[in-house]
């Protein structure tokens, strides 16, 4: 058969192959992106943004970082659970203040404030950041991360984190940091996300 | 250059020629349409496999996260219930196509010498097939799947000699629970497939080494397996994959409510293909249980694998063969009628599914509950108290029934705690009649179904709910169905209102609705904040 094959055996066997290729394909596709989106796309959001009370602002000192830690719920795949969370909450002036994220920007490691040379210092890579977050020296690729900042009634609200590569206001560099999402205020002249009182409507 | 890829791999590890030598295997010309449920059974599972693996991504394997998880799979993760249903609706499927696939071969006679033992492989997967079928019915953990399971282990534990034996392997000490679940899931995930696999490539070899059964007194000119046969089976499997996704889109695979070993209204039933079983079992009473639940399934399992040895006569043609047939059409009609039998004295169910759009749990209780939960955190009690896993296992479960009482009892127990139980190591409880009224109120509510409610109810709900019951709003106000009528019900009240009207109406109540009898209320800003916060999480009521 393989040696004298007739046209019409011909045909049909090249169309055997090809609806052969062809079914797997269609059964290949349909089961790749169902299961590409089932694993790359995050899980709809079903919990509403909780917002933490961390008390009064006055407790702050201006232009002195202060770390705060607090208790929040969070929602972690099927479970919600509470957990501890930390800030290093600066009062800039007397009604602007910024929440930083409590890890480095590089790896991850948690940083602390060197009081002596008035620096955010990560004791993993040596990578330092001013009192607004912006990167001094070390490896740090971006500006400390942010908490979502509320003032309501002198009260200091956190919500959630924004990356800082993610905000809008960034200069041509897109490193420095910008405004909170939280923040009607925006930024201001040097760069620094600052939420004032004003900024207390709801936005989501 | 793809040529020389191709020869330069199969130089070193000859997989083009062992492709080859499987593709352009000779095969009988009588092969045909007939034979594709073989091929089918195998993408049926390989596609069980594959969305397995994706369900296990999601999935908790444990009696207190597997429902959540399960529920986190179908309704927050996109394309999770299509993977899902793939899953559950191809379990099902596999059954049907693999007792076709036998159902073929047995009316072909292509059991007889020398294919015995491919025979007796097959029977093996088919046990497999209805294995995979029994440990994974158990880990969705809603009471469909914890009353089958109870029921099956029970039939297990009453086999004559193995059954005390089986009941300890599959770690069934007279109950279902976390070790029975463990073990099923590990069953279905480490033992049996790759069980599965090696008995597949068992099958496989064999049907090579013996060759496809030709028909009867074939002797005309082979064909090969490609391309014609492969196309045959590509269309049937692409059928079958269609089907499944179909069903799969369309019809919701079950979830129901988180297994409760405490609803006595449960209607257990285990999965469609083994309710034959289920109703073989109601026919034997008394002593003569064991003939339904061992001796005549394993009389039958014994039958089929024997067949071969059984049918020695001549070989015929398809239709000829009336014994075979009559075997088939009474087993086929002797397995429907017990399975419609089971569903048509199945009563109907209480049990609704579980509503996945719907409310958290914690969102379904009373205030009065909730607040119970905040005096329990306040009151340190899983210090001491296990509910459900979270706690320590001093005292005893809560959410176990044993321990359930009446309110009355608790509130005894709670201001004398020996009084009640001589011995007890537990203090006193230093609450108001009404904090601990409200304490035993959620305690009361406890079952290993709700006992996430502890875990997951926010700080900002249960505080919220401690002002709401504070304030006693429920004097005048309902909320879940609790209170009274004698203001509006507060269920989904974020439909109708915004958080700031709500704080407008506590401290102004007659601005805001001119003519209520409701009094201004000045709480405290955090107090404010926690119950505005709560109200606007109500849910809507439920019918």
């Amino acid at each position: 058969m393989e040696d004298h094959p007739k046209p019409e055996a011909m045909d049909r066997r090249r169309f055997y192959i090809a609806a052969i290729y062809g079914l797997w394909s269609l059964i290949g596709a349909a089961l790749a992106l169902p299961a590409s989106i089932y694993l790359f796309l995050p899980p709809s959001a079903r919990q509403k943004e909780e917002w933490v009370d961390l008390g009064e602002i006055a407790q702050f000192p201006v232009g002195v970082p202060e770390e705060k830690v607090f208790r929040h719920n969070r929602k972690d795949g099927w479970r919600m659970i509470s957990e501890k969370a930390t800030a290093w909450v600066t009062r800039m002036t007397d009604q602007e203040v910024v929440a930083f994220a409590p890890q480095c920007t590089h790896l991850g490691c948690a940083y602390h404030w060197d009081e002596q040379k008035q620096n955010f210092l990560c004791p993993c890579h040596a990578s330092t950041f001013g009192l607004d977050g912006r990167v001094l020296t070390g490896p740090a690729p971006r500006p400390l991360d942010r908490y979502e900042v509320r003032i309501e009634k002198n009260k200091l609200r956190l919500g959630s984190i924004i990356l800082s590569n993610s905000l809008s206001h960034s200069p041509q560099n897109g490193a420095r940091p910008g405004a909170e999402a939280g923040c009607s205020s925006g930024v201001s002249r040097d760069g620094t996300a600052l939420c004032g009182p004003e900024s207390t409507q709801e936005t989501g | 250059m793809r040529r020389r890829i191709i020869d330069w791999l199969d130089h070193r590890t000859g997989v083009e020629t062992a492709v080859r030598s499987f593709l352009y295997e000779e095969i009988p010309s009588s092969s045909g349409w007939h034979q594709v449920f073989g091929s089918i059974a195998v993408f049926l599972f390989l596609l069980q496999a594959f969305t397995g693996i994706l369900l296990a991504f999601n999935y908790a394997p444990t009696p207190g996260d597997a429902h959540n998880s399960v529920r986190y799979i179908m309704t927050e993760l996109t394309g999770g219930r299509l993977i899902r249903g793939l899953h559950h609706w191809g379990a099902s499927m596999m059954v049907v196509v693999v007792v076709l696939h036998m159902t073929q071969v047995f009316l072909w006679g292509a059991y007889r010498k020398p294919r015995e033992a491919t025979w007796m492989v097959g029977i093996l997967l088919l046990l497999i097939t209805l294995a995979y079928g029994l440990t994974g019915y158990l880990l969705p953990w809603d009471n469909r799947a914890y009353w089958g399971t109870v029921v099956t282990t029970q039939i297990a534990a009453k086999a004559p000699l193995a059954g005390p034996y089986i009941s300890r392997l599959i770690g069934g000490n007279g109950s279902v629970g976390v070790v029975t679940f463990t073990r099923f899931y590990a069953l279905h995930v480490m033992l049996l497939p790759p069980l599965t696999l090696l008995l597949i490539g068992l099958h496989i070899f064999l049907v090579r080494k013996h060759g496809v059964t030709p028909s009867f007194q074939e002797s005309g000119p082979t064909k090969k397996f490609f391309p014609e046969q492969v196309f045959k089976d590509t269309v049937a499997i692409f059928a079958a994959f269609a089907l499944l996704v179909v069903l799969a889109a369309i019809a919701q695979a079950p979830l129901g409510q988180l297994a409760d070993p405490t609803d006595t209204r449960y209607v257990p039933r285990p999965e469609w293909y083994f309710l034959f079983l289920f109703q073989t079992l109601k026919l034997f009473e008394g002593p003569l249980e064991m003939v339904g639940a061992v001796v005549l399934p394993g009389l039958a399992l014994l039958g089929l694998l024997l067949v071969p040895f059984i049918d020695r006569g001549q070989l015929r043609r398809v239709r000829r063969r009336t014994t075979a047939i009559g075997i088939v059409l009474l087993g086929a009609l002797g397995w429907g009628g017990l399975t419609a039998a089971a569903i048509l004295t199945t009563p109907a169910n209480i049990e609704i599914a579980e509503d996945l759009s719907g409310p958290q749990s914690w969102q379904q209780l009373s205030p009065e509950e909730l607040a119970g939960i905040g005096y329990y955190r306040k009151e340190n009690c899983s210090s001491c108290h296990l509910v459900g896993k979270t706690g320590r296992a001093v005292g005893p479960d809560l959410a176990n029934t044993a321990i359930r009482k009446d309110a009355a009892w608790m509130i005894l127990h709670f201001k004398r705690p020996q009084a009640m139980i001589p011995g007890s190591a537990m203090p006193p409880i230093q609450l108001s009649d009404s904090q601990l009224n409200s304490l035993a109120a959620f305690l009361l509510k406890l079952t290993p179904r709700n006992a996430e409610a502890l875990q997951s109810a926010p700080a900002f709900a249960v505080e919220g709910a401690l002002v709401y019951q504070q304030y006693r709003c429920g004097a005048c106000h309902q909320v879940n169905g609790v209170g009274m009528k004698l203001g509006p019900k507060l269920n989904a009240l974020s439909r109708r209102r915004t958080k700031e009207w709500v704080v407008q109406h506590f401290l102004e109540p007659q601005k805001m609705s001119p003519g209520t009898v409701m009094p201004p209320y000045r709480f405290s800003p955090r107090d404010m904040d926690r119950i505005t916060q709560y109200l606007m999480f109500l849910p809507p009521e439920e019918p």
